[in-house]
């Protein structure tokens, strides 16, 4: 049985075909097969959260698939987030408050918020300071203390209610 | 969407036109980062690079018998084998020694382990491949017979005379001693109305950079010269150490430091796998990539304060502390780390015991001692948090013991704000702090009777929360006296070069690095404001030992301090540059001149003479028309070292509110906060973000964080499963308040700011939890982590 | 840290997927990945195929059905969190929930896989035996149910044998006497507690019967403590924990001792939440 698989996914919104091995983490082949190095490599075994990325609308661990299951899967990395402008106000929050500072668990913190905020925008609720500490708790920062943190996913979250409103 | 304003600027002396010194402005690089556009050491890929993994010892202590690295060499990608022995022909051993601290002694370190591994997790061969994935897999056909030798894994048996000898050569195990013995201390102890002894015990645990570390070599047989993209703190250090262990010129070696994942005083250091693939790249005549994984790194990224303390306090009833002594042991691997030792630790834990406090009598003993675990060094906040956790849990010890209120005693002790400069019983001299300023801030800002009114009420319904302070000082700013005198090349001066494009835009290059602290902001802050642009107009580079001053670095709390200072002067220097064209432009005094918003001003009347890009054109294209045998000099460097004081000590003062459930021996955090002087503030919001960073990272050694290991030297819990480090949820928010004591030393007059939040933590939740379960007569607990179980033994419900 | 090489098949079928296995004996099932993955990273294993079982089509619903919820193999954490038929007929599944993992973790792990992997630290497998539930699997002889009280046989091994696929669990559907509690104590959120308590039991008139106590993090499997169900059942909480007879051993994050005292103070909190618990 062969050890290298053949796959075609969508990564940002562009359409890749690739044989990649059979071992190959999302994580690695998104860094090395396609240079989208914004995804970062922290613990490998699930736990820091550095490499949180979409696939298909939801967050996963890129260490924990494998590229090969990815076949006709749709991927988004902190790229693709970026570019399309959906985390514009997210980063702008970050930015401003000085929400990182090595920057290296940021795009999975990001990624991992995002998903909080769709999910309150979608039940029309501005998540409590608890409830986002609680949502990024899989996602592991050793420079800011979290607060930071929470301030901007905070401030996001009342200014996207408001905006609805 | 509105930013809460995180604290409320702090105006400074420095205030002038375009100044940003005390503004909470945004870090000008960060969208870069947001947008997964940084680039990391881990990210970099060179053309011909190929990846070594380390084969490393699964035994403390064992004999090379022999290793058969046949197959490995057959397998699939594989480039290379190398063992030791092998790279010992390239690279020279290295001895971490410093001959300011008297006496210390450690044995040559190679890169690759030579006959004996020494720890669980030392490399003993390498294999080089063209993926890391086939690198490992040869890594599984390396055949290594070892013979193991007894392990030493007991500091307070490692010195006894039936404990085995780590290094023949060094006749014994100890690594460093140091006493001090200072006053009358027999005769205070003998006088005071209550002495209180306790035992501390600091937990080993490590930094956990979320990018592991990260190094890619790249020698170029061509042009004989050694590219290294290094994820460090110290380029210009690590310059010196490559060129001199692979007996080249430091001119024929570059490091670059790109982004880098977190330090914490992790990635400062010297290491052996670091060294090893810088060696490769030299002996393969191409790139070689090594990035930690996390499960090597948790056994050979330097591991920190592992001490086990006796202390003692005495105090008179009316609350004045008499006198201090501690007894410090310390194991700290089979080496100490190369080039700033690690006998470091244990001299601050002696240096810093009681520091805060006007106490003329300090006896103190520090032993430092090799054992076969991963080596021990400097991580954020080094020994402070050991001090600190010994001079504060004593503090409150003895104030419960005499029933004072724990603010109280260190009120009537703690150094008079009026009395400076004054040193401590260590002799560490102090300009000017502000330890009573910070706690009557505090008092307020916490409305400490409110909480001890509410503290009260809830005991009364079976919840026990407990308010827990710790008062401390910080060493910042370091001059030659930190490592310099000690005879390695670590420089503690710093520089900047300002040059003013064609455009009139300004480039700094700076000799410090930036790991996410925020450096390149105060760098930017500084040029802007002293030079006169805003700081859109600024762009700072540093990490490049090929195009910026030589420095120091990011550590011990200095990047802003000594390279702001640096680049604030050379941004006044270009000034006058610049005024001085102006003026020759203007056929007016450059002293009647001004540049406010990149604009050159009329000084006076504030009306708007020449744009600094017109002045860059002229300058640089029309120079003809400047007046005879006048020159431009678009470009100034400057460099700035302390000198009027070894270090700049910054002081404050934290506190912990927390409940314990007495049932499970869970803590839960309700709200933390600290008052810091870090002097002049240049970027309150960054400061802030270092506290809080720092308290958080404090808090992990408090209740979570240990490198556990058994009797034979194994790392029971290297993952990131089971070696916990604080995630969002159990943490607290973080409150800060400043109180302002400019040092003298410097115009800018800022301190270091990096680890007051780090070295103070620890202490002040243990005081908190000993604070919420005294009233159940629990023992006090001085064993951290404060771990679930350790806390239901001194509840005495198991 | 690279897994070690393995070839890689995406099974279309369960049939597909049985005869894969009996043709590799080295073959591993692959459904959320999410603990397996972790163990190929640090090649604690290395299997030689991995049979990715996630395209196989109706394992991955969520169904009440003749006084039973049915969960399909593949159905992730994130389904069963925002089921309504789990939050109405199996409230202590619901109840578990938000105690495992991270989202991230959630959206892919899948509730067969870790009833499957039966880690004795985890939540679900306690749930499954706290509940009495059942397991489906299949294999070449066929379909088969197993009861619980059947399905845990030692430190991850279950009675599946090792052509057998688990393809549902099959939990007793909530009615109004139905109580549950659940409660864990892990160091941090979302990490294998320290020791962790799922229960289930039917109210009668003012007390309980039918009371389930399953432990986890004390021992190899998941732990029924019988002396205190029937304590429990009395009434009697002091006996309850009395009656405890567990000999959990010490690991990383607490030794036996702490985590026995750890399982009395839990079994005081899900008594009252068993007790006190109405509609």
């Amino acid at each position: 049985m062969s050890m290298d698989v053949d796959i075609t996914i969508t990564v940002n919104g562009e359409r890749i075909t690739e044989r990649v091995e059979a071992r190959k983490t999302l994580v690695d082949f998104v860094r090395d097969d396609l240079g989208l190095t914004g995804s970062h490599v922290g613990c490998e075994h699930g736990v820091c959260g550095a490499c949180t990325m979409r696939v298909d609308g939801v967050i996963v661990r890129g260490c924990l698939m494998l590229a090969a299951q990815c076949d006709g899967a749709k991927v988004e990395t902190i790229e693709g987030l970026s570019d399309s402008g959906e985390l514009a106000d997210l980063q702008a929050a970050f930015e401003q408050r000085n929400a990182l500072q090595c920057g290296y668990c940021t795009p999975g913190m990001l990624t991992a918020a995002q998903e909080l905020l769709n999910q309150a925008k979608a039940k029309q609720s501005v998540p409590s300071r608890d409830e986002i500490r609680e949502h990024i708790s899989g996602n592991y920062c050793r420079c800011t203390g979290y607060h930071a943190i929470v301030d901007a996913v905070e401030s996001v979250a009342k200014a996207r209610a408001g905006a609805k409103s | 969407m509105k930013i809460t304003a995180d604290s409320p600027p702090v105006l400074s002396i420095l205030d002038r036109p375009n100044s940003y010194i005390g503004r909470a402005v945004p870090r000008p690089n960060l969208q870069r980062l947001t947008q997964g556009r940084g680039q990391y050491i881990s990210d970099v890929t060179l053309p011909r690079m190929a990846h070594v993994a380390y084969l490393r010892s699964p035994h403390a202590h064992a004999r090379i018998v022999s290793i058969s690295t046949e197959a490995a060499k057959n397998a699939p990608g594989v480039v290379a084998v190398v063992t030791g022995a092998e790279l010992a022909k390239v690279m020279t051993p290295w001895v971490g020694v410093l001959t300011h601290l008297k006496g210390i002694k450690s044995a040559p370190q190679s890169p690759i382990a030579v006959e004996r591994a020494c720890w669980q997790g030392e490399a003993v061969c390498a294999v080089v491949a063209r993926t890391r994935a086939q690198a490992e897999d040869a890594c599984e056909l390396i055949d290594i017979v070892y013979e193991e030798l007894p392990a030493v894994t007991n500091p307070e048996t490692a010195l006894d005379a039936g404990t085995p000898v780590i290094h023949a050569s060094l006749g014994d195990n100890l690594c460093f001693e140091r006493k001090l013995d200072v006053g009358e201390v027999d005769k205070a102890f003998a006088n005071s109305d209550a002495v209180v002894e306790a035992t501390f015990v600091t937990g080993r645990h490590t930094g956990v950079c979320t990018e592991p570390r990260a190094v890619v070599a790249d020698w170029n047989e061509g042009e004989q010269r050694m590219t290294v993209y290094h994820a460090t703190q110290a380029p210009h250090m690590m310059q010196n150490l490559f060129a001199k262990h692979l007996d080249l010129s430091e001119s024929q070696v570059r490091v670059l430091t790109k982004d880098v994942g977190g330090s914490f005083g992790i990635k400062v250091h010297t290491y052996a796998d670091e060294m090893a693939t810088v060696a490769l790249s030299k002996l393969l005549k191409r790139p070689v990539k090594f990035v930690a994984d996390r499960i090597e790194s948790f056994v050979t990224d330097i591991h920190a304060r592992d001490h086990r303390i006796k202390g003692k306090i005495g105090v008179s009833k009316d609350g004045i502390i008499t006198a201090f002594e501690i007894d410090d042991l310390t194991g700290i691997g089979p080496y100490s780390v190369y080039p700033r030792t690690s006998g470091i630790e244990a001299n601050q834990v002696v240096n810093l015991t009681g520091g805060p406090y006007n106490c003329p009598n300090y006896r103190a003993q520090a032993r430092v001692v090799f054992q076969n675990k991963n080596v021990m060094c400097q991580y954020r906040a080094v020994g402070h948090p050991i001090a600190v956790a010994v001079t504060e849990g004593l503090v409150e010890l003895a104030a419960a013991k005499i029933g004072m209120d724990p603010l109280e005693i260190r009120r009537r002790n703690l150094f008079p704000d009026d009395g400076y400069p004054a040193q401590t019983a260590s002799g560490l001299k102090l300009e000017q702090l502000s330890h009573h300023e910070a706690l009557a801030h505090l008092d307020t800002m916490i409305d400490y009777a409110g909480l001890r009114a509410e503290q009260k009420k809830l005991r009364d319904k079976g919840i026990y929360r407990g308010i827990g302070f710790a008062s401390f000082i910080e060493v910042t700013n370091p001059s030659a006296a930190f490592y310099g005198v000690g005879g390695a090349k670590i420089t503690s001066q710093d520089g900047a070069t300002v040059k003013l494009d064609a455009q009139g835009a300004i480039t700094i290059h700076s000799g410090v690095t930036e790991q996410g602290q925020g450096a390149e902001a105060v760098l930017a802050q500084c040029v802007a404001s002293s030079f006169g642009v805003s700081m859109d107009r600024v762009r700072v580079v540093t990490g490049d030992t090929d195009n910026t001053p030589y420095g120091g670095g990011t550590w011990a709390s200095r990047a802003a301090g000594i390279g702001g200072e640096a680049a604030w002067q050379a941004g006044k220097a270009l000034r006058g540059n610049v005024l001085a064209v102006a003026g020759a432009m203007l056929q007016a005094k450059p002293e009647d001149l001004d540049i406010r918003n990149g604009i050159v001003v009329d000084k006076t009347t504030g009306a708007e003479r020449l744009g600094l890009d017109e002045l860059a054109r002229v300058a640089y294209f029309r120079p003809d028309t400047l007046p005879p045998g006048f020159q431009a000099e678009l470009m100034a460097t400057r460099h700035y070292v302390p000198r009027a004081w070894p270090f700049a000590f910054t002081n404050g003062i934290q506190a912990s509110y927390l409940e314990v459930d007495t049932d499970t021996g869970f803590v839960k955090l309700l709200r933390h906060w600290c008052v810091e002087d870090c002097g002049t503030i240049i970027n309150p919001q960054l400061v802030n973000e270092q506290i809080r960073g720092g308290v958080v990272q404090g808090i992990g050694a408090a209740l979570f964080e240990q490198c556990l290991y058994d009797e034979r030297g194994q790392m029971l819990n290297g993952n990131m499963a089971d070696y916990l480090v604080p995630m969002a949820v159990e943490m607290p928010d973080i409150d800060c308040g400043h109180v302002v004591s400019p040092t003298a030393d410097s115009e800018l007059g800022a301190k270091g700011a990096g680890e007051a939040g780090t070295a103070g933590a620890p202490a002040c939740i243990m005081n908190a939890i000993n604070d919420a379960l005294r009233p159940l007569g629990a023992q006090p607990l001085t064993d951290m982590p404060f771990t679930p179980g350790k806390i239901l033994a001194a509840l005495g419900k198991i | 840290m690279k897994p070690a090489p393995f070839a890689y098949k995406k099974a279309r079928s369960l049939d597909e997927a049985i005869a894969l296995l009996g043709e590799n004996p080295e073959a591993r099932l692959l459904a959320g990945g999410q603990s397996l993955m972790a163990t190929l990273n640090m090649r604690l294993s290395a299997p030689s195929l991995l049979i990715d079982i996630n395209g196989i089509g109706g394992l991955g619903g969520i169904a009440h059905k003749s006084g039973a919820v049915e969960i399909g193999a593949l159905a992730r954490h994130t389904d069963a969190e925002r089921s309504a038929t789990i939050a109405q007929h199996a409230p202590l599944i619901a109840r578990a929930m938000p105690f495992i993992g991270h989202p991230a973790i959630r959206n892919r792990g899948t509730l067969g896989g870790s009833i499957a992997f039966a880690d004795p630290a985890a939540e679900l497998p306690a749930c499954l035996l706290a509940l009495d539930g059942e397991v489906d699997a299949q294999g070449p002889k066929g379909k088969r149910t197993i009861k619980t009280g059947d399905y845990f046989k030692g430190l991850y091994e279950t009675a599946l044998g090792p052509q057998e696929i688990l393809t549902a669990i099959r939990l007793p559907a909530a009615d109004s006497n139905t109580r549950i509690g659940f409660a864990e104590l892990a160091r941090r959120h979302g990490d294998y507690a320290i020791v962790g308590l799922a229960a289930s039991a039917r109210a009668d008139g003012k007390g309980l019967k039918n009371v389930r106590l399953a432990y986890f993090g004390v021992g190899n499997t998941p732990l029924r403590a019988t002396g205190a169900e029937a304590a429990l059942a009395r009434g009697d909480v002091d006996g309850a924990v009395a009656a405890l007879d567990l000999e959990p051993h010490d690991d990383i994050q607490a030794t036996g001792a702490v985590k026995k005292h750890l399982a009395g103070v839990l079994l005081r909190r899900v008594a009252a939440q068993l007790m006190e618990q109405r509609p």
